[in-house]
């Protein structure tokens, strides 16, 4: 789960990081009334979670009120990258000489935090790390202490930080580290950080990832969550359900157990020369409801031409998810898109049994299956 | 012949008296493992399916001689159900639960560098020897003893790959669900090794996915250390950069490693024969066979 700028800058900001001063405005008028509070200059920013906001335009800097409505006007309620903008910040713009990057992830390969710090911040770190990886000095943790002191002071020494603001910058990586550790980020990251020509620190921006297995036990972050700030329709409604789902640009549906299989199944779409509309996971062990809902997820997707099942059962069941298509299928007069059910593993002989055939094509193979879907789908293509 | 379980080992089920737990001690038991005990706390003193429950691992395994766990767990009291295991008698510890917070694992994993225990998972569906012992909640009816060890990512996926060779009548000496989790005990390389070290495994299916480097890692050690013949899948070659297939490790970072593509050209270097259907990862076993 991903944190908005303005709910990561108030979580940065409590944890004692220094952050400019900002208000949140989903009007106009709202926006000038708070850059003037603010005082100018400052940067009216769009609160969506797309990169590239100051290069789409989604970012500006103003001047003065005339600038401030004029920038929120045309801020609020543009599409970027697809997403609608319904909020903007408003923010004390920083006069700054130096911009640095710091951040902390999990490096999964050493399965150990790291932390890390670069003088080249302000700019893409992705592409940093690719271009030039010895320009960021990363710092492993052990997990079971969390991050010394030394250790943030080694990595801004060895990172070239100036000396002047040296300990400020490592007083800001350890207050990450240890919000990261305490609120269970993913990532935590502040890009960039802003040395100001008073030679303070300031948290320019603020990227917060929480680990979504571990919401259960920081409340105040989940209730952060909102559905509100844009996106795909039918991706908010795989949230609603607790399905995974990604949205594809395909036509043959795919519903699936297990992320590896529907993976697969994926693939095998695109080896049969059709494309996949999305992945759906409907996870492990699904009673018929979940299995109804999945239908019914793929069936709004107007994209979808056919549809292809593939379940591999463990510890979900074949009776059930049979159970969950005919309740799915029976309530049409007409079935909207064809649907091809491969049903293997636990239960799939009672599944089979149970299984309306005069709603759905049977067919017993993963290989099968997906060519007669790829093939039901060029048909209704044509 | 088979790689970590077999009839002899005995089982102490963690969280047996769960539904979950209940109800794979029931399989586990009836597919033949030899399961001695549960272990959840408070419940010592009571029986499931004739197995003594007692309020903690230590004293399972003492009492029962137990040498492995298998953890059905919730996932906020996972890890602390794993580290239970690790600090025991067990030499084996199987985490099925899927959804424990990476930052738990991390503190599991540093613990991990310092005992002799083995982890496999979590998020996992657990070992099997067939005709002899399953840890898990891998469906028994698949599987067929042989001569073919498999190791994966997905348990689905495993599922899959099984029933394309036990069709043909391909046996298995062991299949390791290593789980598709960003941190994870036994990994690849480790299971490789095993399979390369055990006499009666000829061929090797190795199953992975997009996300991290751990299928890069494989493909250098079968390059280094791997005589027996490897087969390979990878799954994701359609999933598209930046976004997040279900497992939080199957993320693909837009270029470099960590893509399909890196891993199937990293496993060919390494000799892999990787299939494009599992279909065809069977048709590569069976050649070397």
């Amino acid at each position: 789960m991903k944190l908005h700028e303005y709910q990561a800058k108030q979580v940065f900001a409590d944890a004692g990081i220094p952050t400019p001063s900002s208000t949140l405005a989903d009007t106009v008028d709202d926006a000038v009334a708070a850059a003037e509070e603010i005082g100018y200059p400052v940067a009216i920013k769009a609160q969506v979670q797309v990169g590239g906001r100051g290069k789409a335009g989604g970012i500006k800097l103003v001047d003065d009120a005339d600038e401030a409505r004029e920038a929120a006007d045309a801020i609020l309620g543009m599409d970027l990258k697809g997403i609608h903008v319904d909020r903007v910040l408003v923010e004390e713009a920083v006069d700054f000489v130096n911009e640095l990057y710091v951040g902390v992830t999990m490096d999964r390969g050493e399965g150990k935090p790291v932390a890390m710090v670069s003088t080249r911040g302000g700019v893409n770190i992705e592409e940093v790390a690719e271009e030039d990886p010895d320009a960021i000095v990363r710092e492993h943790v052990d997990p079971s202490f969390g991050m010394h002191p030394y250790q943030a002071r080694r990595a801004v020494y060895e990172a070239g930080v100036e000396r002047d603001v040296a300990r400020d910058v490592a007083s800001v990586l350890q207050t990450l580290y240890t919000l990261w550790d305490d609120r269970d980020g993913a990532d935590a990251e502040i890009n960039p950080l802003m040395v100001t020509s008073d030679r303070e620190v300031v948290a320019a921006d603020a990227v917060m990832n929480i680990d979504e297995d571990a919401l259960f036990r920081q409340p105040e972050l989940a209730e952060m969550e909102d559905d509100a700030a844009g996106g795909d329709d039918l991706e908010a409604k795989a949230d609603e359900y607790g399905f995974d789902y990604v949205r594809l640009e395909g036509n043959v549906g795919i519903i699936g157990n297990g992320a590896g299989l529907v993976m697969t199944t994926l693939d095998l779409v695109d080896h049969y020369g059709g494309e996949p509309a999305n992945f759906l996971d409907i996870g492990g062990g699904a009673k018929a409801e979940r299995v109804t809902n999945a239908l019914d997820m793929v069936f709004s997707d107007e994209n979808v031409d056919s549809v292809v099942f593939n379940i591999f059962g463990g510890i979900t069941r074949g009776d059930e998810v049979a159970r969950g298509i005919n309740e799915a299928l029976e309530g049409f007069d007409e079935i909207p898109k064809p649907v091809v059910v491969r049903l293997a593993g636990t239960n799939w002989e009672e599944g089979m049994e149970i299984l309306n055939k005069d709603l759905v094509t049977v067919e017993q193979t993963l290989e099968d299956a997906v060519q007669r879907a790829v093939a039901n789908a060029e048909e209704v293509d044509q | 012949m088979s790689v970590l379980v077999d009839d002899d080992t005995r089982v102490v089920v963690q969280g047996i008296t769960g539904g979950e737990g209940k109800f794979h001690a029931g399989q586990m038991i009836e597919y033949g493992t030899n399961v001695v005990a549960g272990a959840v706390p408070g419940k010592g003193g009571q029986e499931v399916h004739g197995v003594p429950v007692y309020d903690t691992v230590d004293q399972a395994a003492r009492e029962e001689d137990a040498d492995a766990s298998v953890v059905f767990v919730p996932p906020a009291f996972a890890a602390d159900a794993i580290f239970e295991a690790l600090d025991s008698p067990v030499d084996l510890a199987v985490a099925i639960t899927e959804g424990i917070p990476t930052q738990d694992m991390a503190r599991v994993n540093k613990r991990l560098s310092e005992v002799d225990t083995r982890l496999i998972g979590p998020n996992c569906p657990g070992i099997i020897t067939p005709g002899e012992a399953k840890l898990g909640i891998l469906p028994g009816n698949i599987f067929e003893a042989g001569n073919v060890g498999l190791v994966s990512r997905s348990g689905t996926l495993t599922y899959q790959v099984v029933s394309n060779l036990t069709e043909r009548g391909i046996g298995q000496t062991t299949a390791i669900g290593i789980g598709g989790d960003p941190i994870i005990g036994t990994d690849f390389v480790d299971s490789l090794r095993l399979f390369e070290d055990d006499p009666d495994t000829d061929a090797i299916v190795m199953c992975g996915e997009i996300g991290g480097e751990d299928e890069e890692e494989a493909a250098a050690f079968i390059d280094d250390y791997v005589d027996t013949p490897v087969a390979g899948f990878i799954a994701g070659r359609t999933a598209p950069p930046g976004k997040r297939m279900g497992h939080a490790g199957a993320i693909v970072s837009g270029s470099g490693s960590g893509t399909a593509q890196s891993k199937i050209d990293a496993l060919n270097d390494a000799g892999v024969s990787v299939g494009d259907t599992p279909e065809e990862v069977a048709d590569h076993i069976e050649s070397f066979l």
